[in-house]
């Protein structure tokens, strides 16, 4: 589904090398897990799937089910089926998140050629999605993420992703600022999604997300590249040793 | 109001129509078209002649004449403002038509019925409902959607005359009189002479004292004692004739107790030559009265390279006369290549109040110099003033603003935000803000932002599968929703849509 080949990317106003050769394959279905340490290149990898400006591709390629990812734009990329839940999502003022949801829905639905969803319909679906995320309707009123906390924020992604219905899902530590109980709901959330026919790219620095969202396979990325992978007792090694052995091992 | 139509809408923000009104018009001004109608002009120039031929058409009585023929000479002694941040080639007074009407028109039709077809047509393709049917308002929320039937009455003005208004017997039923100035200066003299002049003096700035000499057409609406008027009113100004001047005057009288809502829309077709219009509204409130005046001007802006395009002089101004009045303005300014415009408040009356709510954008090479003054003079009044300036392309966007608390103002107060944002690296944003207190139990705030359209918010809603003109629109239209929220409903919607337009290949 997801397959990234020798892809090495710089910081565009930097000439500084960040990703130095990432080899990845997620396939359908299945859950790949990225750990790493800090600075080791893994959110730019996701911004790089994303398209988010500022990165320079020096070499390789990402594709999705055969698509030139690093040919579209990033709306092209949405609707093409990537979807990534960031690490910080961003405030709009002023945007109703219901108005921003339905906007995006009906922009990718447009996009691939789809009816657009009736209010109505759309209105169902979103209050019933919003339900099991334990979003209530003040927050689905409020603009985009404006005043939302760490956890409000991280569910209001989630949601997003359960509406869009991508076939490949990047999670951006999306653990990252989430006390116990929203991680449960979030991870429930992403679990309620898993299903055959879609990806997830889960990149954490922490393995009690994994205890959540159980991966298939875990890489270890480091210094831009992927230095190790395995099955999910991986994460459990580096929870317990950190990532200093593994890269001694590796090095 | 090209979403009068739509029934189902989202509550905030931008939404599907608009998005597809963008998409309609591929970057080009949506009411660009002319309207190809046998045209009766007077003579090119300004002299007293052209002002008494403009009298005689309109047939006005002869204090009338005298008053406009006193303006002219005061207008000979006075010089264009310069103060502005606006520049633009120098305007010759002497090559514009300052009187065009349709020829249909020069017997004056009785009821819209008579009214030339052709006429008719345009302001049905403009999205004005001329016949007297409930508009069909989208109510606002993504819930369901039931069509709430509400009256508009319309006051239709063709270059320099109107062409009818809706729902006269209605209004009058009601005590509330709206018809055209002209109307209103033949059928109701005594109101308008005691009014007329007395918030813009004749005197007040070069552009208003040559609006007082030449004005054509506007409107006039007056409501009596303790009348709620029971319609939205609304007046559509089109300019349709190439070279030729439109200077509206409007009058608004609500008398004690009463309350009205007014909406203005304009639009004009693209022509290469710059026109001009140098409007003049003033608005009486009396004491427990309260007035809402809402404009969605949409003049032709110019091409992307500048060219063409109306200059918008205007001076409108409110006169809360009476205590524990109240005036609300609203402007949504998206067209004309230079704009100067800067609706007051004189808050005379204790515990008046004033507000000004307003959305300026400003894309390729068009200039706004906008704002409002609130002049305190009454003790307990209040203003609040909220403006958002959007500046794209090439274009610069100032806001321009006076709060003044005189010696007699005791406890006013004030609260004053200014937020301007900036879309691309080759426009500018000024804000201008004059404060003067005279006495010291006032309290003036001010608050004031400019800020570069956020690219990662940019590039969130594009990770979500927006372009990039929806995702400007989306996040512009948030910048403007405490605005936007100011308006009445049907005008909401339209202004989204304008939003969208107007910032059409603004980014990329």
């Amino acid at each position: 589904m997801l397959e990234i080949k020798n892809l090495h990317v710089e910081l565009a106003e930097e000439d500084k090398a960040i990703l130095k050769g990432v080899n990845l394959t997620v396939e359908a279905g299945k859950v790949h897990a990225i750990m790493g340490p800090n600075g080791s290149g893994k959110s730019t990898l996701a911004y790089v799937l994303s398209g988010r400006p500022g990165y320079e591709v020096m070499e390789g390629t990402a594709t999705l089910d055969g698509t030139d990812l690093l040919a579209l734009e990033p709306e092209e990329r949405a609707a093409a089926g990537l979807f990534q839940a960031f690490q910080y999502p961003v405030e709009i003022p002023g945007v109703g998140n219901m108005t921003f949801l339905r906007t995006a829905v009906n922009a990718q639905r447009k996009a691939r050629g789809q009816d657009e969803m009736s209010a109505a319909d759309f209105l169902k679906e979103v209050r019933a999605k919003a339900k099991e995320l334990k979003i209530d309707a003040d927050m689905l009123k409020r603009p985009v993420n404006v005043g939302f906390s760490g956890g409000e924020k991280k569910r209001n992604e989630i949601l997003q992703m359960a509406m869009l219905e991508p076939r490949m899902c990047i999670l951006d530590e999306t653990d990252s600022g989430l006390d116990v109980d929203a991680m449960k709901l979030v991870s429930d959330g992403v679990n309620a999604l898993r299903d055959e026919g879609r990806g997830f790219l889960v990149i954490t620095h922490y393995q009690r997300l994994l205890d959540h969202i159980k991966p298939d396979v875990v890489h270890i990325l480091a210094d831009g590249r992927i230095v190790k992978s395995g099955g999910p007792e991986l994460a459990l090694e580096v929870e317990h040793n950190g990532y200093a052995d593994i890269l001694a091992e590796v090095a | 109001m090209t979403a009068l139509d739509h029934s189902s809408q989202v509550k905030e923000g931008v939404d599907q129509d608009t998005v597809e009104a963008v998409r309609e018009v591929g970057g080009v001004y949506k009411h660009g078209w002319s309207t190809d109608i046998e045209m009766e002009y007077a003579p090119k120039g300004l002299t007293p002649d052209i002002v008494r031929l403009i009298s005689e058409k309109n047939e006005e009585p002869e204090w009338m004449t005298d008053w406009r023929l006193a303006a002219y000479d005061r207008w000979l002694t006075k010089k264009e403002p310069e103060w502005a941040m606006i520049d633009y080639p120098e305007i010759d007074f002497q090559d514009q038509y300052y009187y065009a009407r349709p020829k249909s028109m020069m017997v004056k039709p009785k009821s819209l019925d008579e009214v030339d077809p052709k006429l008719l047509a345009t302001y049905e393709k403009l999205g004005i409902p001329l016949s007297e049917q409930m508009i069909l308002a989208g109510v606002e929320g993504a819930e369901a959607t039931p069509a709430e039937a509400r009256k508009v009455a319309v006051d239709a003005v063709f270059d320099s005359v109107s062409i009818g208004t809706t729902f006269q017997e209605d209004l009058k039923k009601a005590g509330v009189i709206f018809c055209s100035i002209s109307d209103a200066i033949r059928d109701h003299p005594e109101l308008v002479r005691k009014y007329l002049g007395t918030v813009v003096p004749v005197s007040d700035n070069f552009y208003a004292t040559l609006n007082s000499a030449v004005f054509t057409d506007g409107s006039f609406v007056y409501v009596p004692p303790g009348v709620r008027c029971p319609m939205e009113l609304s007046t559509y100004f089109r300019i349709n004739a190439e070279n030729t001047g439109q200077f509206e005057r409007t009058l608004i009288i609500a008398d004690k107790g009463s309350y009205v809502s007014y909406l203005e829309g304009c639009t004009a077709p693209k022509r290469d030559v710059a026109q001009l219009h140098a409007a003049v509204v003033e608005i009486i409130v009396e004491e427990d009265a309260e007035v809402k005046y809402s404009t969605v001007q949409n003049w032709y802006p110019g091409d992307e390279d500048g060219k063409g395009g109306i200059y918008n002089f205007v001076t409108k101004r409110a006169d809360c006369r009476g205590d524990r009045s109240k005036v609300m303005w609203t402007q949504v300014e998206t067209g004309s290549a230079v704009t100067w415009k800067y609706p007051s408040c004189i808050l005379r009356g204790d515990d008046s109040q004033g507000e000004f709510y307003s959305i300026a954008i400003t894309n390729h090479w068009q200039q706004a110099d906008t704002g409002t003054k609130m002049i305190h003079l009454g003790k307990d009044t209040k203003s609040r003033i909220v403006s958002k300036g959007i500046s794209a392309g090439q274009a610069q966007n100032t806001y321009r603003g006076l709060v003044s608390m005189h010696p007699k103002a005791q406890n006013a107060r004030n609260y004053t935000q200014c937020d301007s944002l900036l879309i691309g690296d080759k426009c500018g944003a000024h804000a201008i803000p004059y404060i003067e207190v005279k006495n010291n139990s006032a309290r003036v705030e001010h608050e004031a932002t400019a800020s570069k359209v956020d690219e990662d918010q940019l590039f969130y809603c594009r990770s979500r599968g927006m372009d990039e003109e929806e995702a400007v629109a989306l996040v512009v239209n948030g910048f403007c929703k405490d605005v936007l929220q100011a308006l009445p409903m049907e005008f909401a919607m339209e202004a989204q849509q304008l939003v969208a337009i107007s910032l059409e290949g603004s980014v990329g």
